[in-house]
C-alpha cells in the first residue's frame, strides 16, 4: 500500500490516481487532475467513493474555486521543487477562502521545503520517489518559532512579544 | 543597533541546526546535489571557481565592533584571513570548506548574525543608506523600517521559492544613497501633507541583463501597511513572474510586459484582501523597534568654534587635509563627522579587508564611533559619529592600517565585483583593471581635480559591480576565450538615476586605461568651471569621448 505523510503521521494513502489518458472511472477514493474531474462530471455524479482534485501551482483559483471547495481533498502539483507557486495557492485556500480539507503537496517537492509548506496550509505530503516518510516528518519540526503570520500563526511575532 | 531578543536568537539557532542537518545528509549521500543547491544558497553558499564562498547577511550595512572581531575570528580560523565587502553591504568568505560552514553559522549567530537568504531566489539583504540616522538632509530614519522588512522576510512561509532573487531598498532621504530605483522594491519615505510617514512604492528596478528603473506603482502607503503591501506585491509577482527563463524572471519584466499601471492594480485588488489583517503595523512595534536606533550620547560641541579648530589643523598638514576633505562629511550633530574608511588602496581587490585591519575598525569604532559602523554599497567601511576632535587622532591610527587612502568619491574609489578570479559566472577579470586604474591615476592631485566621479567594474552582465549606473561603467565580456572590455558612460544611481550607454567596440585589458585616460582628457578639455564628469557627458554627449577613444593612433 502506498503511503502518505499526513498531519505529522505515516499513514496508507487509498487515493487511487488514475492514468492520463483513463477512460474509465474505478470505484473507491479517486485523485483527479482538473482535466479529468471535468471529463468525469458525468460518472461523478454516481460515484461510490470520495473525490480529491489535483490542481497546478500555476492554476487560477479564483476561476475554479466555487467548485473546489466542497471536496475533501485538493492536491497542489510540484512541476519542480523551485517553483514557489504552490505555497501562494495553498495559502489562498486556507487563508482566503477557508478551505478546510486536506491540501496535499504532489509532484517533485522535497523534504527540505515541508516545514514552510505546512505553514502555508499544506496538511499531507506524498513525494513522487520513495523519500522516507518518517525521517521526513523530522523536518517539519525545523523551527519553532516565526515572524509572520501564517495559516497556523494567525498573529505575528510582533503582536506576540 | 537592533539587538535580538529570545526569539530573534532561537529563529536564527534553529536556521543554523537545520542547515548543520541539511549538510550532513548533503555529505552523506542522501540529498542530490540538485537539491541541495537552493538549500544552501538560501543560506549565501555558492560553490564558486576555487572554492564554497559565503555571503554573511549585515542587514542594512550596520555592524557592532563585537561582530567585526568575530567576523575577523572567523576569517583566521576558517578561511584564508581576508573577507570581502560586497556591492550589497554584505560579506563574503571566500574560502571556507563546506563541512565546516555550520560551525561558521554559529560563530555568526552567537553575534546576532546569520547568512539567511544571502542568495538563491529569495527575498535578499535590505539595503539603505550608510549615513541612516546621522544624514543632514533625512526625512526620517529608515532602519527601524529595515529591520521590520528583515523580520518580515526572514524565513517568509511563503515567499522562498520566488521565480528570482528579490532585492528591497529603503530611502530615508533627499538625495538617494541607496539607489533605491534600481531594486525590485524601492521604498521612499515620505510624510503627506498632515504630516503623517509613509511610503512611496516602486517597483520593477534592477541592473543585470535589462537594466531598468523602477516605477512607482503608489504615491503614498501609510506605514503601518507596510508588510502587508510588501505581501501583496510578492504575492503577485511568485504567482505570475515568468519561471521558463531564468533572463525574464526578475519581476521588472513582469511589471514591463503588464505596465507599471497594470501591475499597481494586480497589486491593489491583492492589497484588499490583507489591508487590515493581522500584519498591519501597531504602534507598540514602531516604538520598539525604533528604540533600537536611538542618537549615540553625543557631547555637546560649539559647532564653529570645532570648525575652526579643525581648519587650523588641516592647514599645517596637507596629507590630512585631503582625508578630511575627501573621506569625512559633516552630520547632523554639530562638531561632529562621518569618517569613511576606504578599502580601496591601490594593489588590493576593491572591498577587501584583513583580520588585522576588521580588528583595527572594530577598535577604531569602539575610541571613535560609539561601537558601532556601517558596510556600504560603495564597499568601504564607514564610522558615521565622530567628534571632530578626535579626527587627528583616528586619521593617523587608520593611515597605519591602510584604512585612510585618500580617494572617496574619486576615480579610485571604484565599486568592483570579485571577477573572473573568484567567480564562476565571470566573463572576464574585474579586480586587475580596477588596480591597473589606480596605479595609472596615482596622481592625488590629478585625481582630484577630476572630482566625483563613479567608476564601476562588472566582470560580466549580471552587473554584480552596478556598471549601469557608473558614470564610466566597464563590463567584462567573452570574446573567443580572451577578456575583453566594454566601457559604458553616464549611468547614474542618485535620484535621477540613468543607465550608461555603450561606448563603442570593447577594448582589450592592454587598451583599457589608456581608453580611460582619453575620456578624462575629453572631459578636462569640455569642462566648464566646476563641472563634474557626469554633468560634462550630459550637456556634451557622448560623441566626442567616442572620437577620441576610437581616433586612429598617430
Amino acid at each position: 500500500m502506498p503511503q502518505v505523510l499526513k498531519d505529522n503521521c505515516v499513514e496508507n494513502d487509498d487515493w487511487i490516481t488514475l492514468e492520463e489518458s483513463s477512460e474509465t472511472l474505478p470505484s473507491g477514493d479517486v485523485l483527479l487532475t482538473y482535466d479529468q474531474w471535468q471529463g468525469f462530471s458525468e460518472q461523478l455524479t454516481r460515484h461510490d467513493g470520495g473525490v480529491g482534485v489535483i490542481i497546478d501551482g500555476n492554476a487560477e483559483i479564483e476561476e475554479i474555486i466555487e467548485s473546489l471547495l466542497n471536496l475533501p481533498l485538493i492536491a497542489i502539483n510540484f512541476p519542480k521543487f523551485a517553483d514557489g507557486r504552490g505555497f501562494s495557492t495553498a495559502r489562498l485556500l486556507r487563508e482566503r477562502y477557508n478551505y478546510n480539507g486536506e491540501i496535499r503537496a504532489v509532484g517533485g517537492f522535497i523534504r527540505d521545503q515541508l516545514y514552510l509548506m505546512s505553514r502555508c496550509g499544506f496538511n499531507a505530503f506524498k513525494f513522487a520517489d520513495d523519500t522516507d516518510l518518517s525521517e521526513s516528518a523530522k523536518s517539519l519540526q525545523d523551527f519553532s518559532e516565526n515572524y509572520q503570520v501564517s495559516v497556523e500563526q494567525k498573529n505575528p511575532l510582533f503582536r506576540r512579544r | 543597533m537592533y539587538k535580538y531578543d529570545n526569539y530573534d536568537h532561537k529563529i536564527v539557532n534553529e536556521r543554523v541546526e537545520q542547515f548543520r542537518d541539511q549538510t550532513q545528509r548533503y555529505l552523506a549521500g542522501e540529498i542530490a546535489d540538485e537539491e541541495f543547491l537552493p538549500l544552501r544558497l538560501q543560506n549565501g553558499l555558492y560553490v564558486q571557481r576555487l572554492a564554497p564562498m559565503l555571503r554573511i547577511a549585515v542587514p542594512y550595512g550596520m555592524l557592532s565592533s563585537r561582530q567585526v572581531r568575530r567576523l575577523a575570528h572567523i576569517s583566521r580560523v576558517f578561511d584564508k584571513g581576508y573577507v570581502h565587502i560586497t556591492t550589497r553591504q554584505n560579506v563574503q568568505l571566500n574560502w571556507p570548506a563546506l563541512e565546516e560552514v555550520p560551525d561558521i553559522l554559529a560563530e555568526l549567530a552567537d553575534v546576532e548574525m546569520h547568512a539567511i537568504q544571502t542568495s538563491g531566489n529569495c527575498i535578499r539583504n535590505t539595503t539603505t543608506d550608510q549615513f541612516a540616522g546621522v544624514a543632514e538632509d533625512e526625512i526620517e530614519d529608515p532602519r527601524p523600517w529595515c529591520e521590520l522588512i528583515r523580520q518580515w522576510s526572514t524565513l517568509h512561509p511563503e515567499f522562498a521559492f520566488l521565480p528570482r532573487k528579490f532585492k528591497i531598498a529603503v530611502c530615508g532621504s533627499t538625495e538617494d544613497r541607496a539607489a533605491f530605483l534600481l531594486h525590485d522594491i524601492g521604498l521612499q519615505l515620505v510624510k503627506n501633507d498632515s504630516g503623517e510617514l509613509g511610503f512611496e512604492v516602486f517597483v520593477g528596478g534592477g541592473l543585470g541583463r535589462t537594466p531598468i528603473i523602477g516605477s512607482s506603482i503608489r504615491k503614498f502607503l501609510p506605514k503601518q501597511h507596510l508588510l502587508s503591501y510588501l505581501d501583496a506585491i510578492v504575492r503577485v509577482y511568485n504567482r505570475y513572474g515568468n519561471r521558463d527563463n531564468k533572463y525574464k524572471a526578475r519581476i521588472k519584466i513582469l511589471v514591463k510586459a503588464w505596465t507599471p499601471a497594470v501591475f499597481a492594480q494586480r497589486v491593489e485588488a491583492e492589497w484588499e484582501h490583507l489591508k487590515d489583517g493581522p500584519s498591519t503595523l501597531t504602534d507598540s512595534e514602531f516604538s520598539r523597534v525604533k528604540s533600537f536606533f536611538p542618537s549615540p550620547d553625543y557631547t555637546e560641541v560649539d559647532g564653529s568654534e570645532s570648525a575652526d579648530k579643525l581648519a587650523e589643523t588641516a592647514i599645517n598638514n596637507v596629507a590630512f587635509k585631503r582625508w578630511l576633505d575627501r573621506n569625512t562629511q559633516p552630520q547632523k550633530q554639530a562638531g561632529y563627522r562621518s569618517v569613511t574608511l576606504s578599502l580601496k588602496p591601490a594593489g588590493v581587490a576593491p572591498g577587501d579587508v584583513t583580520d588585522k585591519q576588521l580588528e583595527t575598525i572594530a577598535d577604531l569604532a569602539d575610541r571613535f564611533s560609539f561601537g558601532e559602523l556601517r558596510a556600504t554599497h560603495n564597499q568601504n567601511i564607514v564610522l558615521t559619529d565622530v567628534i571632530e576632535s578626535d579626527l587627528m587622532e583616528l586619521w593617523q591610527q587608520a593611515k597605519e592600517s591602510a584604512l585612510a587612502t585618500p580617494t572617496i568619491g574619486t576615480i579610485n574609489d571604484m565599486i568592483c565585483c570579485p571577477g573572473g578570479d573568484y567567480c564562476s559566472l565571470a566573463n572576464a577579470k574585474s579586480i586587475p583593471v580596477a588596480e591597473a586604474i589606480q596605479r595609472k591615476f596615482s596622481d592625488l592631485d590629478y585625481v582630484y581635480d577630476l572630482g566625483d566621479l563613479e567608476l564601476n567594474i562588472s566582470g560580466c552582465m549580471n552587473a554584480c559591480g552596478h556598471h549601469h549606473v557608473g558614470h564610466i561603467g566597464i563590463l567584462g565580456v567573452d570574446k573567443k576565450g580572451k577578456e575583453w572590455y566594454q566601457i559604458q558612460l553616464g549611468g547614474s544611481a542618485s535620484r535621477n538615476a540613468s543607465l550608461a550607454k555603450v561606448l563603442g567596440p570593447s577594448l582589450s585589458r592592454d587598451q583599457i586605461t589608456d581608453g580611460i585616460e582619453k575620456l578624462l582628457d575629453v572631459y578636462v578639455e569640455n569642462r566648464i568651471a566646476d563641472e563634474s564628469f557626469l554633468s560634462t557627458y550630459q550637456r556634451i554627449g557622448i560623441e566626442k569621448f567616442k572620437e577620441r577613444v576610437y581616433a586612429p593612433s598617430t
